[in-house]
């Protein structure tokens, strides 16, 4: 496959934000300014952009609560994304959803989610409607190999395979399911999505190009009505289940050694079809990044706090008959 | 006018909605069954009369139908749930109290989840512990859904055409042992607004506040006690999320008495909701304490004699209206 200019500068400016976002993200944690629990994606930025960038707006993905990563690759506005994690008045969801309910319907992001395995059937409704309307759209759910376990996947990779949704089962096995080592063999996730019946494939999700070929292959046979597809990328988690897990349970070397050999980034940069990328260039990008990320915290540090009386709005469209 | 039942009242709503827009689908597990259109034959004929990418048979999982209804809600359908049974809500709560509840508020209200979920409730049918609870308050308790239960076909067809047309999720309550029961319905469609109780008779000694098939029972026990000198007022909330406060209120200001009757376990029940509604906004219009008649706090039996016993009676809701009645 033969990739432009173009699509490799952008694969890469997304990617970097993610990763550059999310240490900000630590960092800003780290001093006590964001409440709450983040989960960082370190690692991963390859499968969340690798998917993404198939889709349009229109085209749904359900996250998960290790979502950051997932929002800006579907587009989310980095502003209102920092606003969101400080919980400010003006965050993507007014401060009330946080770091794992950043949704934007406008990009067809239909939330981070706090539930383990909650997304997948949301997402194949996603993919009910984009049957029903027959627009030739399509759905994603981001699972991780802990909630690929749960009822509520394989209950939605039957539901998509009974209904022929074109629905895509984007699996990213990080091999720890919270602080537990997960002990199923690389692939056997992706073998569990065969066996319903549909095109199952396992990929190194550390390379862009390996998930990026995959996710084409899937998204075109959903637009096409070919039914649902599974994609397990093999990742490594960098950081803990949430910040402030310093994993002690992880042997040190291993941990090493993974956060080295799957640092999609470096991986990226150092494939033969990114020779052509100019090194002036790529800091343009990483200073734009930056100031991108400088101005955003900044905004999102002073912005305002919700107002108590926002705590009543928006349980309903209209409770009582009053309008909305 | 036409005098229909009401199941015919539903499958005639559901057919007019489908009919009025074209977004309304129906799903969940044997409503496309061309044979039977669902264990009572709910959904009969909208599969041929629609097709089958808008009246949708699903495996039997009860989170991938929900969740996927509460989904497509959110992508711009406006689904119709089945919920086989109320009692099934086990297998799903996550996607309704998790999900589904708390889109609209947890995305900054930028999120619409326009979805019904139709349900069976109630005893009355042998159909034993796992098929045969009320549960309702479950739901209630719950901020960001609305829950009806009506008790006649009239309102069943008005109430579940604004359920569909509503932009907040809502969980529509069936009681089973009322399917057949038949009223005179228009045959045009309409609307009845959520949040407003229905007075079924006047009346100026006692108010008997009752829920879904217990509104019968109140009805009957208001017609034998009438011929005992005392009027019982009736009232059906029709719906319980948003309850109609003031229409309680309202009438026990003129009463002074109130019986709550509810086919749900006792604790934490509507008819304890109505209990502390009355004491907390009504106490100075009561001139005897509140009864509650309920079921007990047991699961459903299977056995009809226990069933029988379980659930509230026209005797015991005669009984205590002539108890606070005399007090």
């Amino acid at each position: 496959m033969n990739y432009s200019l173009e699509t490799l500068y952008e694969a890469y400016r997304t990617m970097k934000l993610i990763r550059e976002f999310e240490e900000r993200m630590r960092a800003e944690y780290q001093r006590g300014k964001l409440p709450g629990f983040i989960h960082m994606y370190r690692n991963q930025e390859a499968i969340a952009v690798g998917a993404c960038m198939h889709l349009g707006n229109e085209d749904y993905i359900a996250s998960t609560h290790r979502g950051h990563g997932h929002c800006i690759a579907k587009g989310c506005d980095i502003e209102d994304m920092l606003l969101e994690l400080a919980c400010k008045q003006e965050g993507i969801c007014k401060g009330k959803g946080g770091s794992m309910h950043i949704a934007d319907m406008s990009k067809g992001m239909l939330g981070a989610n706090a539930i383990v395995g909650g997304g997948p059937p949301i997402a194949a409704g996603a993919a009910l409607t984009a049957r029903t309307l027959g627009n030739g759209k399509v759905s994603m759910a981001f699972i991780g190999d802990g909630a690929s376990d749960q009822g509520t996947v394989a209950e939605s990779l039957n539901l998509a395979f009974v209904l022929q949704l074109p629905m895509i089962f984007m699996y990213e096995n990080n091999h720890y399911a919270e602080f537990t080592r997960n002990p199923k063999p690389d692939g056997r996730i992706a073998e569990r999505a065969g066996a319903y019946g549909m095109p199952a494939v396992t990929v190194d999700g550390s390379d862009f190009f390996a998930v990026y070929e995959a996710v084409g292959e899937a998204v075109q046979r959903g637009r096409e009505g070919g039914g649902p597809s599974a994609i397990e990328a093999v990742a490594s988690r960098y950081y803990g289940h949430f910040e402030g897990d310093a994993q002690q349970y992880r042997d040190g070397e291993e941990l090493e050694s993974s956060r080295r050999s799957y640092d999609p980034l470096t991986k990226f940069l150092a494939d033969d079809r990114c020779s052509d990328l100019d090194s002036s260039k790529i800091k343009q990008i990483d200073d734009d990044i930056q100031d991108l990320l400088n101005a955003g915290v900044e905004r999102a540090l002073s912005a305002a706090d919700p107002t108590p009386d926002q705590l009543y709005k928006d349980v309903y469209v209209s409770y009582r008959g009053e309008s909305a | 006018m036409s005098k229909i039942s009401i199941r015919e009242a539903i499958n005639q709503t559901l057919r007019e909605e489908m009919t009025r827009d074209e977004r309304v689908v129906v799903m969940g597990e044997d409503v496309a069954n061309r044979e039977s259109g669902g264990v009572y034959g709910i959904t009969a004929g909208l599969a041929d009369e629609f097709g089958e990418l808008r009246v949708i048979d699903t495996p039997i999982t009860e989170s991938a139908i929900i969740g996927a209804a509460g989904g497509a809600a959110l992508t711009g359908l406006r689904p119709v749930a089945e919920l086989m049974f109320i009692d099934f809500l086990g297998v799903c709560l996550d996607q309704l109290m998790n999900q589904i509840a708390k889109f609209r508020y947890m995305f900054g209200g930028r999120a619409t989840t326009p979805v019904t979920i139709r349900t069976m409730i109630g005893a009355g049918a042998g159909t034993g512990p796992q098929h045969s609870a009320i549960l309702y308050p479950l739901l209630v308790a719950i901020p960001g859904i609305k829950v009806v239960a009506p008790s006649n076909a009239y309102d069943a067809k008005g109430l579940l055409a604004q359920a569909i047309r509503d932009d907040d999720p809502v969980v529509f309550c069936e009681h089973k042992a009322i399917y057949t029961e038949e009223c005179e319905v228009p045959d045009e469609s309409y609307t009845i607004p959520f949040g407003q109780a229905r007075t079924v008779c006047e009346g100026t000694d006692v108010t008997v506040v009752a829920f879904s098939r217990m509104v019968l029972l109140a009805g009957q026990a208001a017609n034998a006690l009438a011929a005992e000198g005392i009027s019982v007022e009736v009232i059906d909330p029709r719906t319980l999320s948003p309850l109609d406060d003031e229409a309680i209120l309202a009438s026990i200001r003129k009463t002074g008495r109130v019986v709550v009757v509810d086919e749900s376990n006792p604790y934490c029940s509507m008819a304890s909701e109505v209990s502390s509604i009355v004491v907390e906004k009504g106490f100075d219009y009561l001139d005897a304490p509140i009864r509650k008649v309920t079921a007990p706090h047991t699961p459903v039996p299977a056995s009809p004699v226990l069933e029988k016993e379980y659930v509230p009676s026209v005797a015991e809701i005669e009984s205590a209206i002539r108890e606070v009645a005399a007090y």
